[in-house]
């Protein structure tokens, strides 16, 4: 093991034995976000206690979402897999009246490879309500992964653009408003630039699940630039997902949603924008630079924009200058925030991530090496499937200033003397947009500051025998 | 199938996990995909724990669905031999890899040819135990085990201790109060003059349990885990157990004569007389007699209470509603249902009705119908009662990191008492001073301290902004009303978009 700092990026893979969350958790944002929807996760005991402990208050506040919980006689096939799924999506509906069933399979229906897929349209048509499956098994993904299958079974449910419907439709919009206005020539001619001035580009989708304060501090960002976002994957309800077709285009959000971008691709021949993410203000100019670029939109102001945002990051950034920090890897949006806290001026020694689509994050990998490269700091070494066991080891050695870590970790580590920040936090907390920058770093230095005011104490050791 | 929400008791594993890492030295390593070692979260959140959870998960992924586990497993086990050099490894299967049908004793076998540590296949069935049945089968498999390898390598002592001592069983990690009720025990055993020859399976160390049967009498303070060990040990070392619950005053004194006479039975040429140290304690050093008996605790008498939990809590705090502060238990219940037969013998003549159910929306119905003074349930039965105004002790797990305290908070033994005595009529009192600030209008009026800050008759929010606004949640959305209309004002803007909200956020956040 070793760890020298190299000046490429260095791609590793370990052994896989490393903590994070089920994929299954993502029922916790996304039953927040889409609010006419119903989560059913499929699977056992193990999966219900994992939701109900990560979930914490949540499940006090009658949350739209409940396991299917396999008993000994569906495992063992004794009772009727369709039969006993109608029998629970019935009463969902009774209680609930949902817009749309989300079925999440987990790592039981794989074993006992249960037809998801092919009893939900079937039960569909009988019961009347959209049946949507996604697959968020631990056996094939990670945490924030989860999303990913969700969005991607949620994109073939698209309707479809049509481009001949559409522009028969701008067509009437058009005639009508030069009926309306035919006594004012000026402000017709006003308004059709206007009009033109917005219709300019092809349909713009974003995909993603964010708060919808931020989703529209995004969409406002592209507003300024003069590119309209006709809509978000997924969006607050069901009844409201976006249309797709050939001519659209699409952006990803955030680093994780490769199998979203590919099914939007390749099933519903959307053009994907290939971006990096909007984490941090080099990130969101960067994205929207990538986005105005494809529609040929001049940028204004963005430059400008960016170094308010810097500006204002100022005193946290004296905090954060010079000190290292460390991924552990559960969430795989390390590339993002590891390239954002380098241009911060901080030193990365190692980006842990769960799985690396080098092609999906093709542009925020080369922004990570061009930000190594201008703030002329070593590259840091990227390692896909981490091994905690030698995490740990290595981190014995580097000693960061920073541990970005799991909740299995963080206290064992700050009772060794090194500071942790709980990753899973910065899933939750609203970290796109130049708007967000600023809680980024408030996430970042909350440890630094805490400990700062402790260190005068010299407690940092609180174990007996010196492990790491 | 069933549709679930919450569950009080949770998979077997956990059960299992508990347990291994109770002991010192043992490392679990779970048969699992990724994401199901989430128990190290648990463990190192809500206990706090400083060290490394020793558990650590062999994954199962689409290769091992594909051709088995093949060599991983075992690779797993040596590995861990090698970096943590345990004295027992523990191999546990989830639910999930319980369907693979795997040969994980194979895997075991192989393994302890070639690892330093013992090697032991952790023996449940997911779909038909769960936590606590699993953690009390995993107990009495882990002293089995000791006690028949040393039995075969001719190490077992099997004589007793000069002084009467005891084990202790039942310990563990992630326990309701159970590091506190350790201490207490310990302290009521040394008052005794009984030296604690084992406690397991905290802190214990495997290597230790051959020197069990050294113990005069075994104490199971809980009713879910630990019997099974204590049961195993009296069928073949003949050694006693006490399984009665020292919780409440007369069950104290119940436990201390059932230890006296086992202690009698086998000191040569002694006799202990523990008579008048219960009495001294009940009537003196605990306060618990003498509150009951005062002003303070006489208007609880009647108050109706509804009492939920495991069956070792639930049983021992309804008894001590009913028979040493004489409130009403309209209800109580239990969530093991395993168990039910023993609770409702337990608690025959102290209550109303008895509920056996691990469905949460069956005890908030029988809640919500009764409508009690005051809960003493799990975590659950605490926001049941803040739905419906109703205030809850919690006496029992499940429970969250609240139920962890630093403070001594024991529930067994003298000081147990107090606590319990506190809690009960703390309970009780905050909901009656609730009722009485209802009858009287509350604490103080709102008006004069709302006052507002900003007026609105210079400033127009417009119809998105306030739809915006409305979306902050609702204990930071006056202050963020307040900094976005004095950002407008300081730049002179009378109209407020959500242009302006996210401008004032950027500005003054700086």
């Amino acid at each position: 093991m070793s760890n020298k700092i190299s000046d490429t990026l260095t791609f590793e893979c370990e052994t896989g034995n490393y903590h994070t969350f089920c994929p299954i958790s993502c029922v916790a944002w996304l039953y927040q976000k889409i609010e006419d929807s119903f989560f059913l996760v499929v699977g056992t005991k193990t999966c219900g206690y994992f939701l109900q402990n990560a979930l914490g208050v949540m499940i006090f506040a009658e949350p739209r979402y409940a396991m299917a919980e396999l008993e000994e006689g569906d495992i063992s096939a004794q009772l009727n897999d369709y039969e006993e799924l109608k029998r629970l999506c019935l009463q969902i509906k009774k209680d609930r009246n949902p817009s749309v069933i989300i079925w999440i399979g987990t790592c039981t229906t794989e074993i006992i490879k249960m037809d998801l897929e092919g009893m939900a349209p079937k039960l569909e048509t009988e019961i009347g309500i959209p049946i949507v499956v996604a697959r968020a098994n631990g056996l094939d993904y990670a945490f924030t992964q989860g999303e990913d299958t969700v969005l991607a079974a949620m994109a073939h449910r698209c309707p479809n653009r049509n481009l001949l419907i559409e522009k028969k439709e701008l067509f009437i919009k058009d005639s009508t408003i030069q009926d309306l206005f035919s006594f004012l020539p000026l402000k017709k001619k006003e308004e059709n630039i206007r009009l033109k001035k917005m219709e300019k580009h092809s349909p713009l989708v974003l995909f993603g699940s964010l708060p919808s304060t931020v989703a529209s501090q995004l969409s406002l960002e592209l507003k300024r630039q003069s590119i309209q976002v006709s809509g978000w994957l997924p969006a607050q309800r069901y009844s409201d997902l976006p249309s797709l077709g050939c001519e659209v285009y699409v952006c990803g959000v955030n680093p994780f949603l490769s199998r979203t971008a590919t099914t939007l691709m390749r099933r519903r021949k959307c053009k994907l924008i290939g971006a990096p993410f909007p984490i941090g203000p080099d990130g969101t100019r960067a994205w929207i630079e990538k986005i105005c670029s494809v529609f040929g939109v001049e940028t204004q102001g963005l430059k400008e924009r960016e170094q308010e945002i810097w500006e204002n990051l100022k005193d946290y950034l004296n905090l954060v200058r010079g000190k290292s920090v460390f991924f552990m890897g559960d969430n795989l949006l390390e590339i993002s925030l590891a390239r954002f806290l380098i241009r911060c001026g901080m030193i990365i020694y190692e980006i842990g991530i769960p799985y690396l689509d080098k092609r999906y994050q093709a542009a925020e990998l080369l922004l990570l090496k061009n930000t190594c490269k201008d703030m002329s700091i070593s590259m840091p070494r990227i390692v896909e499937k981490p091994d905690n066991y030698n995490q740990i080891q290595r981190m014995r050695e580097l000693q960061p200033d920073l541990a970005i870590t799991g909740m299995a970790h963080a206290n064992p580590l700050e009772a060794r003397g090194i500071n942790t920040k709980w990753s899973v936090e910065f899933t939750f907390a609203q970290i796109h947009g130049f708007t967000n920058a600023r809680d980024i770093l408030e996430l970042v230095t909350r440890p630094l500051r805490r400990n700062d005011n402790l260190e005068i104490l010299g407690w940092n050791n609180l174990i007996k025998k010196e492990i790491i | 199938m069933k549709l679930a929400y919450w569950m009080y008791a949770g998979p077997a594993h956990i059960g299992t996990l508990r347990v291994a890492s109770s002991f010192k030295n043992v490392h679990a390593i779970m048969h699992a995909p990724l994401g199901d070692d989430y128990f190290n979260v648990m463990r190192s959140m809500l206990e706090r724990e400083r060290d490394f959870t020793p558990v650590t998960a062999s994954i199962v992924d689409r290769h091992v669905l594909a051709r088995g586990s093949q060599e991983k497993v075992v690779d797993n086990i040596v590995r861990k031999d090698k970096e943590e050099c345990p004295n027992l490894i523990v191999l546990t299967p989830t639910c999930t890899s319980s369907i693979l049908q795997e040969d994980l004793q194979n895997f075991v076998n192989r393994a302890s040819l070639i690892s330093n540590s013992d090697v032991i296949l952790a023996d449940v069935n997911h779909y038909r135990v769960n936590e606590l049945q699993a953690a009390d089968r995993t107990l009495e498999q882990v002293v089995r085990y000791y006690l028949e390898k040393a039995h075969k390598e001719r190490t077992l002592d099997q004589s007793i201790t000069k002084e009467p001592s005891a084990n202790i069983i039942g310990i563990f990690t992630l326990g309701f109060h159970n590091q506190h009720d350790c201490r207490e025990l310990k302290r009521l055993l040394q008052d005794l003059n009984i030296k604690i020859n084992q406690v397991i399976p905290e802190g214990g160390s495997v290597q230790d349990l051959q020197n069990l049967p050294k113990a005069w009498f075994n104490l199971v303070p809980y009713r879910e885990v630990g019997l099974m060990t204590a049961i195993y040990l009296e069928k073949n070392f003949g050694m006693p157990y006490i399984s009665t619950t020292p919780m409440g005053i007369v069950d104290i004194a119940d436990c201390i004569r059932q230890i006296q006479k086992h202690v009698n039975n086998l000191a040569l040429n002694k006799t202990f007389h523990y008579e008048s140290y219960i009495d001294q304690q009940t009537r003196f050093i605990s306060q618990a007699a003498w509150f009951s008996r005062s002003i303070d605790c006489q208007n609880l008498t009647g108050k109706k209470a509804v009492v939920f939990g495991d069956a070792t809590h639930a049983a021992s705090i309804t008894r001590i509603l009913a028979r040493e502060m004489g409130i009403r238990v309209s209800c109580t219940g239990t969530y093991c249902k395993h168990d039910g037969e023993w609770f409702k013998e337990q608690v025959k003549g102290f209550c109303d009705e008895i509920l056996i159910t691990d469905n949460h929306t069956e005890v908030g119905d029988m809640i919500a119908r009764i409508e009690p003074s005051a809960i003493f349930g799990t975590q659950m039965e605490r926001h049941i009662g803040k739905r419906l105004d109703i205030p809850c002790g919690v006496i029992s797990s499940p429970v969250h990191i609240q139920n962890f305290p630093l403070g001594y908070r024991p529930f067994l033994g003298y000081e147990g008492t107090n606590q319990i005595a506190d809690l009960i009529y703390n309970s009780f009192t905050l909901g009656m001073e609730d009722h009485l600030l209802e009858i009287f209008g509350g604490h103080d009026t709102k008006e004069v301290i709302t006052k507002s800050l900003s007026t609105d008759t210079d400033l127009t929010w417009n119809y998105e902004s306030q739809l915006e606004l409305n979306k902050i949640p609702g204990f930071v959305r006056g202050k963020i009303k307040r900094n976005t209309e004095k950002f407008a004002r300081q730049n002179n803007i009378t109209n407020i978009t959500v242009e302006i909200m996210y401008a004032a956020k950027e500005a003054l956040s700086a």
